[in-house]
C-alpha cells in the first residue's frame, strides 16, 4: 500500500484515481493547503484537484499505458509480419497467424461488405484491448508502488489498467462512432443517412403521414444510434472497473492477519483465473460489436445490397 | 473518473493504431498466409499427380518386364531350336561323312579285290599255260594260243 497509515477507503480511492495532468487556476488551494499565485499546469494531488481541472486535463497513466501497449502490439505484429515467410512458420509467426486468421474468418462472417479496414481494425481492437485488460491481472499494488518509488512521490496516482478509465473505453467507442457515421454517409450518402434516421422504423409510403412520423422516428433512431457507442464503451469499462475493484478489495484483506492473508491469496487466485476469461471475453465482445456496427453502417435497406 | 481530454487522446490513439495495423500489419500477414495456402494447394496437387505418375510408371514397368520375359523366352526357344538344328546338322554331316568314308573304303576294297583278281587271273593264265604245256608236253606257241589263253583267263 502506498503511503502511511491508510484507511481502507483512502486506499480504494487512491487506487481509483488516475494520474491527471491539468491546469489549476490562480488562487486555487492545493490539497496540501498551499495557495497557487498563478495558473499552473501540474499533476493532481487529490481527486478533488483532478475534478477541478475540468475537461482540459490528461490522464497520463491511461494514455501512457494504452499507447505503450498499442505500440507493443504494433511492434510485435509488424515485426512478425515483416519476417513472415510463406514457408514453415516459426513459433511466434504461427501465433500471430492464428490470431489473424481467427479474426479474418470472424469478420468475413459478420461483415459481408467490401472494406479492407474493418478486419485490421478488429485485429487491433482485439489484441490491444486484450493487452490493456491483461494489466488487470498484475497485482494491483505492484506497478503503482514501483512508480511511487521511482518518482519519489508516495501519493502518486497510478492506474495501470487503461480500460478501467471511462475516458479510454469511451474514447475508443467515440472513434468507432465516428467511423460508423463516416461509413454510413459514404455508403448511403448524406441524404440516405438522414432518411435512415427519419423514415425508419415507421414508414407508411404516403408522404403526408411520413412527415408526421419524422420526429418520432428521429427520436427512436437517434437514441438507438447514440446508445451504440455508449453501451460499447461502458460495457468494457464496467466489466473491467468491477473486476479491478474486486482485486482492490481482496488486496485489502491481505493485511488482515495470517488467516486474511491465506484467504485473500486464495480469493485473489480464484478471481484472477476467472478474470482471465472476463478480459478475453470483453476484448472479444468489443471487437465483435465494432464489426457489427460497421456492418450496420454499410448495410443498405434498398434492394441493391449485394451488387456493390 | 472524470471525463476529460483523455477521451479525445484515446480516440486519436485508437485511430492511429487501427491505421497502422491496416497499412503495415494486415496486408503482409494476409499475403503470406494466402501464399502459403496456394503453396500447399499446389503441393497437394503435385503430390497427387506424382502418385498417379508413379502408378503409371509401375504399370509401364510391369508391362515392360512381361515383354522382356516373353522376349527372353522366345530367344531361349530360338536358341534351343537352333541348337537342336545344329546337332541335327552335325549328325547328318557325320552320317554323310561316315557314308562317304564307307563308300571310299568299299571302293578301295573292290579295287584291291579287282587287282587281286587281275593278278590271280594273270597267275592262273600262266599256271594254266604251264599246266597245259606240261599236260601236252608240247610247247605251245604262246603266240598262237594267245586267244585261247585269254579266253581261259577271262573265264576265271
Amino acid at each position: 500500500m502506498a503511503g502511511e497509515a491508510q484507511t481502507a477507503t483512502g486506499y480504494i480511492q487512491h487506487h481509483l484515481q488516475n494520474m491527471a495532468y491539468g491546469k489549476l487556476p490562480a488562487g486555487y488551494t492545493r490539497a496540501d493547503g498551499t495557495v497557487l499565485s498563478e495558473p499552473t499546469w501540474t499533476l493532481a494531488h487529490s481527486s478533488q484537484e483532478a475534478a477541478d481541472m475540468g475537461f482540459w486535463a490528461l490522464h497520463l497513466d491511461t494514455l501512457g499505458w494504452s499507447i505503450g501497449l498499442g505500440l507493443l502490439f504494433c511492434f510485435l505484429f509488424a515485426s512478425a509480419a515483416k519476417k513472415a515467410t510463406p514457408g514453415v512458420p516459426g513459433g511466434f509467426q504461427s501465433f500471430v497467424e492464428l490470431v489473424t486468421d481467427f479474426i479474418d474468418k470472424l469478420v468475413k462472417e459478420t461483415f459481408p461488405h467490401r472494406n479492407s479496414m474493418v478486419a485490421p481494425m478488429a485485429l487491433t481492437i482485439f489484441v490491444w484491448v486484450f493487452l490493456m485488460n491483461l494489466m488487470d491481472l498484475i497485482p494491483v499494488d505492484w506497478l503503482p508502488m514501483v512508480a511511487a518509488k521511482a518518482s519519489g512521490n508516495d501519493h502518486l496516482f497510478f492506474k495501470v489498467v487503461p480500460t478501467t478509465d471511462p475516458n479510454a473505453t469511451l474514447g475508443m467507442a467515440l472513434a468507432v462512432f465516428a467511423l460508423m457515421i463516416f461509413f454510413s454517409v459514404r455508403e448511403k450518402g448524406l441524404v440516405g443517412f438522414i432518411k435512415e434516421l427519419t423514415l425508419h422504423p415507421f414508414h407508411t409510403g404516403k408522404w403526408y403521414f411520413d412527415i408526421l412520423l419524422i420526429p418520432f422516428n428521429f427520436l427512436l433512431e437517434a437514441v438507438s444510434l447514440i446508445a451504440k457507442p455508449i453501451s460499447l464503451g461502458l460495457r468494457l469499462f464496467g466489466n473491467l472497473y468491477a473486476g479491478e475493484m474486486i482485486f482492490i478489495l481482496i488486496a485489502i484483506v491481505f493485511g488482515v492477519g495470517v488467516l486474511g492473508f491465506i484467504g485473500a491469496g486464495l480469493m485473489h487466485m480464484g478471481w484472477a483465473i476467472f478474470h482471465v476469461l472476463v478480459i478475453t471475453l470483453q476484448a472479444f465482445v468489443f471487437m465483435v460489436l465494432t464489426t457489427v456496427y460497421m456492418a450496420m453502417a454499410h448495410h443498405r435497406d434498398e434492394e441493391h445490397e449485394h451488387d456493390q | 473518473m472524470n471525463i476529460n481530454l483523455t477521451l479525445i487522446g484515446q480516440s486519436i490513439t485508437f485511430l492511429f493504431f487501427v491505421w497502422f495495423c491496416w497499412k503495415f500489419v494486415w496486408p503482409p500477414l494476409l499475403g503470406v498466409m494466402k501464399e502459403r495456402e496456394q503453396k500447399i494447394a499446389t503441393g497437394l496437387a503435385e503430390a497427387e499427380r506424382a502418385g498417379k505418375d508413379l502408378e503409371l510408371a509401375q504399370r509401364k514397368a510391369a508391362e515392360q518386364l512381361k515383354e522382356a520375359k516373353e522376349q527372353a523366352a522366345e530367344i531361349i526357344d530360338g536358341a534351343n531350336k537352333r541348337a537342336n538344328q545344329i546337332i541335327d546338322e552335325a549328325k547328318q554331316a557325320a552320317l554323310a561323312e561316315g557314308d562317304r568314308l564307307k563308300a571310299a573304303a568299299k571302293a578301295e576294297i573292290e579295287q584291291e579285290v579287282n587287282r587281286a583278281k587281275e593278278q590271280l587271273r594273270a597267275r592262273v593264265a600262266e599256271l594254266s599255260v604251264a599246266g597245259a604245256e606240261k599236260i601236252l608236253s608240247v610247247n605251245i606257241d604262246a603266240k598262237a594260243h594267245d586267244d585261247l589263253i585269254e579266253k581261259l583267263a577271262a573265264e576265271l
